[in-house]
């Protein structure tokens, strides 16, 4: 058999030109390359819903964390005094309030802002938190598998399966009346309590996913190969499994969001929700007193709130997709 | 096949009683007893007090008490609901309200249900026909906004504009917005009684198409694209029966086992949709039986809705055996 | 046996196949003629991205929508090319039958073998259910399964990888097809069960007088079974000749390359071909295989070569006489 040598110069005047002495651009090959996060960051923008989500979310945002500047009255101020004759109760939109008033004259468009500041609050707090555990554990049962995975899908499997919002609030009463977890989280109709309970239900979601990924990747041969070279459980943990996990825990970690948000503002909307003193209030107790507006045809007091409330849940969802797409394992490899 | 149900209809009836026991004390300690008692019957004296928890055996131990809860709670099953204790609140028998209350949402959900899954079936295989095209676009975006907006929020929008709105530009509303029956209605009346239910499950089932659509489009094109696809179209067999037999058999194992689930909570699952509407169902039953911290109202509401689900858990599982020989081993 | 006088069975003249993508338009076919006679095993061998596949999932038919046909390709003197879908039917799976790489994929999951079979047979046959349900077995049997009408219950994840593969094979040839088309059918199987299968696919040749094409990257399962090979480089095909010539006076630089990156007892080394398959968007002008070989010249980009006439065979390599003593 001839010997092939091994150094391949260009002969053509277009490949030496093109590629000077580089080999693999003279077979026609591009080099040109981004890095894994760089094309991840693309094709999210890519996602025309997520890239105007992100706009929307990132403006109303903004709003809520400047309120004392975009807010135009305090939350429990009503817009002018009543007087005789001239009543500030349920009026329509007009200059003075962008968003009409409520029953006792306080501007919609002030409380809107901050009633969205606490439930964006509670969103993100919870989802932090659900992911936080739910990223351990999930790891850790789809790692370690056997028994205790095997009890953690059946324990989810029948708590997911059961009604969202019963399952709430029979949970709700319960830890409610249990004077150990009042004293660590406060009571049952505080800020604290609320972003615990969702912690609690929303852990199992995104534990679930974690675990699905978990099992996964580790049948791929870059884990085997980090044993074979010596690694920790810990170390193929925190150096391959996780890295390779964001795109599906980003996903969880807005669905958390938005289900908190939507759960937080269910709860309110039944009474079994946020209650503070000093009117201050949340996007569910806003929309609770929309069902008021409702029969008497106060469509202001109904549709800000409830609008607000879908633009938020549209956008976060929007916002998962695009992360879905940026770091769909299919997508990633082409 | 018989042995893995078998084995699996095994493992029900232990977590059944496991899963009722940690019903039964979440609802016990969550519906603080004396308190409830006195906040329903105001005049109530200590006595009173001590007898209801005696009647219910919510004193002492959690066991004993689960014991003689279920005791009482399977006699009622035979005889009726005579065994079961009465409400705190008006001392009314349990049973009537529970049948009532379940017969309404059985109703409104199995409608909304069916409408939504084989609505959003067909929607999704009609999409994933043509993935990226202008329709393929238009109903994914659909779907995804009609379910990222929360049913309470459309259920008061639709009511605003169908109901409030349209009277007030029209004249009398298009469609009732509230209940089973106009008030003072007796009697069966299967045309009144459609009417009422056309906003509730219209609420309903478009959330559940919107997300059947999804499921079903994304299951069908993961089939679509599988490998087996193109050896059923090498075989020269018609695309009717590649479609059918291949394409949409293989789909359908994922999103059936769903349905099974989601079947199983429709009892519990209207809550938020019978309260806008005014709808006398489950939903109802439980926010009354729960603001009043009500246990022997609660308890057999917990039961029914413990055991649906565990049961559609039980049937999604086996379905999906069923449908997928690659399960039936193990 | 194998009469080359007698018309080819299938023909292929200028076959081209070309995807449009966001990047442009891949050419992965760039103008294949080849006669396969009634009976004859041909093997096609390339690289991935050489196009082999590609070439042949197109004449069926099956490729995505999106792709671009032209050129002729006739069976037994029907055009294939400009077919519709509805036309393709009648000659997928009773005239050309295809096989694939990897059996467990290639079969639906939830259907009893037994059914897959009867399916194939339904499509093109009218037989009865009973008859039908006979003659799987019967095709079972042909290929080796044993107790075929057992296993004609089963699902295919109860078989195992060899034989899910003459499945595979019992429903290609359930018509009595001209042509089987053999995607790459060993290279997820085992050595031993690949072995088998070859074998079993040479009984078909000989008994049924089926013309196969196999389709890999493997010259060793080519040099076992065939009776000629094609060698494809980049869309084009540079060498053809009969399997022993081949071996023996291999006449283009690839395919040299080729042989000597085969890993055998007496080297010392692993002789890789130096550099990369060129990109299919923009292939390279005149032989496409010019920037890895050590023997080019400046004529050999001056323009596409075709497949002349040389020694027994065929080859593309302008510089072919010169190199005859080189590449010894």
């Amino acid at each position: 058999m001839a010997e092939i040598t091994t150094s391949v110069p260009p002969v053509t005047p277009e490949a030496i030109e093109a590629a000077g002495t580089d080999s693999l651009a003279a077979s026609g090959l591009s080099t040109k390359s981004l890095s894994p996060r760089q094309m991840a960051v693309r094709r999210y923008f890519h996602h025309k819903g997520a890239f105007a989500a992100t706009i929307v979310l990132g403006i109303m945002v903004l709003f809520v964390l400047l309120a004392p500047i975009t807010a135009r009255y305090g939350v429990n101020e009503a817009i002018f005094r009543a007087q005789a004759g001239v009543p500030n109760q349920n009026l329509a939109p007009f200059s003075k309030a962008w968003f009409g008033t409520d029953e006792i004259g306080r501007d919609i468009y002030s409380r809107l802002i901050y009633g969205i500041r606490v439930s964006l609050l509670v969103g993100i707090a919870a989802a932090f938190f659900a992911t936080l555990i739910g990223v351990t554990v999930g790891a850790f049962a789809g790692l370690r598998g056997g028994r205790f995975d095997d009890l953690l899908m059946r324990v989810t499997d029948v708590f997911l399966a059961f009604p969202f919002l019963v399952a709430l609030l029979v949970v709700r009463n319960l830890l409610g009346e249990l004077d150990w977890v009042t004293s660590i989280f406060g009571p049952r109709t505080s800020l604290r309590f609320i972003i615990m309970l969702f912690t609690l239900f929303g852990w199992m979601a995104v534990a679930r996913i974690v675990r699905g990924n978990v099992l996964a990747l580790k049948e791929r041969e870059f884990i085997e190969a980090a044993r074979a070279l010596g690694a920790s459980n810990w170390q193929i943990v925190s150096r391959h499994l996780l890295p390779n996990s964001i795109g599906p825990v980003m996903v969880a970690l807005t669905n958390t969001v938005v289900a908190a948000i939507i759960g937080e503002s269910t709860l309110s909307f039944f009474g079994f929700g946020f209650q503070a003193g000093a009117g201050d209030t949340s996007l569910g107790l806003l929309v609770a007193d929309a069902k008021g507006g409702v029969l008497s045809g106060w469509w202001w007091k109904v549709v800000f709130p409830c609008s607000a409330l879908s633009i938020i849940a549209l956008c976060i969802n929007f916002i998962g997709d695009g992360l879905r797409d940026a770091t769909d394992p299919k997508l990633v490899q082409g | 096949m018989a042995r893995f149900i078998l084995r699996r209809l095994i493992w029900t009836i232990p977590s059944l009683i496991v899963v009722t026991f940690l019903v039964y004390i979440a609802i016990r300690i969550g519906t603080n007893p004396a308190e409830s008692y006195k906040r329903s019957n105001p005049r109530a004296n200590a006595a009173k007090i001590e007898e209801y928890k005696q009647l219910n055996n919510l004193t002492g131990n959690y066991v004993k008490g689960y014991v003689k809860w279920s005791q009482g709670f399977l006699k009622g099953l035979f005889d009726g609901g005579a065994s079961w204790q009465r409400t705190i609140k008006g001392r009314q028998e349990v049973w009537p309200l529970l049948k009532d209350a379940m017969a309404n949402t059985l109703r409104l959900g199995l409608a909304a249900t069916v409408i939504g899954i084989g609505f959003g079936i067909l929607l999704g295989i009609y999409v994933a026909m043509r993935p990226g095209s202008l329709r393929d676009a238009t109903v994914n975006t659909g779907a995804f906004v009609a379910f990222s907006i929360p049913p309470y929020v459309s259920a008061v929008l639709l009511q605003l504009f169908l109901a409030v709105m349209w009277s007030r530009w029209f004249g009398s509303s298009l469609l009732p917005t509230s209940g089973v029956y106009p008030p003072g209605h007796q009697g069966f009346d299967l045309w009144l009684m459609a009417k009422h239910m056309v906003l509730p499950v219209m609420v309903v089932s478009i959330q559940i198409i919107a997300v059947y659509t999804r499921y079903m489009r994304a299951s069908l094109l993961e089939v679509l694209n599988s490998d087996y696809m193109r050896t059923a179209r090498a075989k020269g067999i018609s695309e009717r029966r590649v479609l059918v037999n291949h394409a949409v058999r293989n789909s359908l194992i994922p999103v059936v086992t769903v349905a099974a689930i989601d079947v199983g909570g429709i009892l519990g699952g209207l809550i938020i949709t019978e309260r806008i509407f005014s709808y006398p169902g489950m939903g109802d039953y439980f926010l009354t039986a729960f603001s009043n911290g009500d246990f022997p109202q609660l308890m057999p509401f917990m039961v029914v809705v413990v055991f649906a689900v565990l049961m559609f858990n039980l049937v999604a599982d086996v379905s999906y055996a069923w449908l997928d020989p690659r399960i039936r081993l193990g | 046996m194998i009469d080359r006088n007698d018309q080819p069975i299938l023909s292929l003249r200028d076959f081209r196949v070309s995807f449009p993508t966001i990047n442009g338009t891949v050419q992965a076919v760039r103008g294949i003629d080849l006669d396969i006679h009634r009976g004859e095993m041909v093997g096609v061998v390339g690289e991935s991205g050489s196009g082999k596949s590609v070439t042949f999932l197109g004449l069926m038919g099956l490729l995505p929508r999106t792709a671009v046909i032209e050129g002729s390709a006739k069976i037994d003197g029907e055009e294939l090319v400009g077919r519709t879908s509805k036309q393709m039917r009648s000659v997928r799976g009773k005239r050309i039958a295809m096989i694939f790489q990897d059996p467990l994929s290639a079969l639906n999951p939830v259907h009893r073998i037994g059914k897959q079979i009867t399916e194939m047979l339904n499509a093109h046959q009218s037989l009865s259910k009973v008859a039908a349900r006979e003659r799987a077995i019967e095709l079972l049997d042909m290929v080796g399964i044993p107790q075929p009408d057992q296993r004609a219950q089963q699902y295919p994840h109860e078989f195992s990888g060899g034989m899910r593969q003459r499945v595979m094979i019992a429903m290609a040839i359930a018509n009595d097809p001209d042509v089987l088309i053999a995607d790459e059918p060993t290279t997820a199987l085992d050595v031993t069960v690949q072995a088998q299968i070859l074998d079993v696919m040479q009984r078909i040749q000989r008994e049924l007088n089926t013309a196969i094409v196999l389709i890999t990257h493997d010259l060793g399962v080519v040099a076992r079974v065939v009776d000629r090979v094609q060698v494809m480089y980049a869309g084009r095909a540079v060498e053809r000749a009969s399997v022993e010539n081949l071996f023996r006076h291999a006449s283009h630089p690839y395919t040299r390359g080729l042989m000597a990156s085969l890993p055998s007892l007496d080297a010392h080394r692993l002789v890789p071909i130096p550099g990369a398959p060129p990109n299919m968007l923009e292939p390279p002008p005149g032989c496409a295989f010019a920037p890895r070989c050590s023997h080019r010249r400046d004529e050999c980009v001056v323009e596409l070569p075709s497949l002349r006439p040389f020694g027994a065979g065929e080859t593309s390599c302008v510089r072919a006489e010169e190199l005859v003593e080189v590449l010894q």
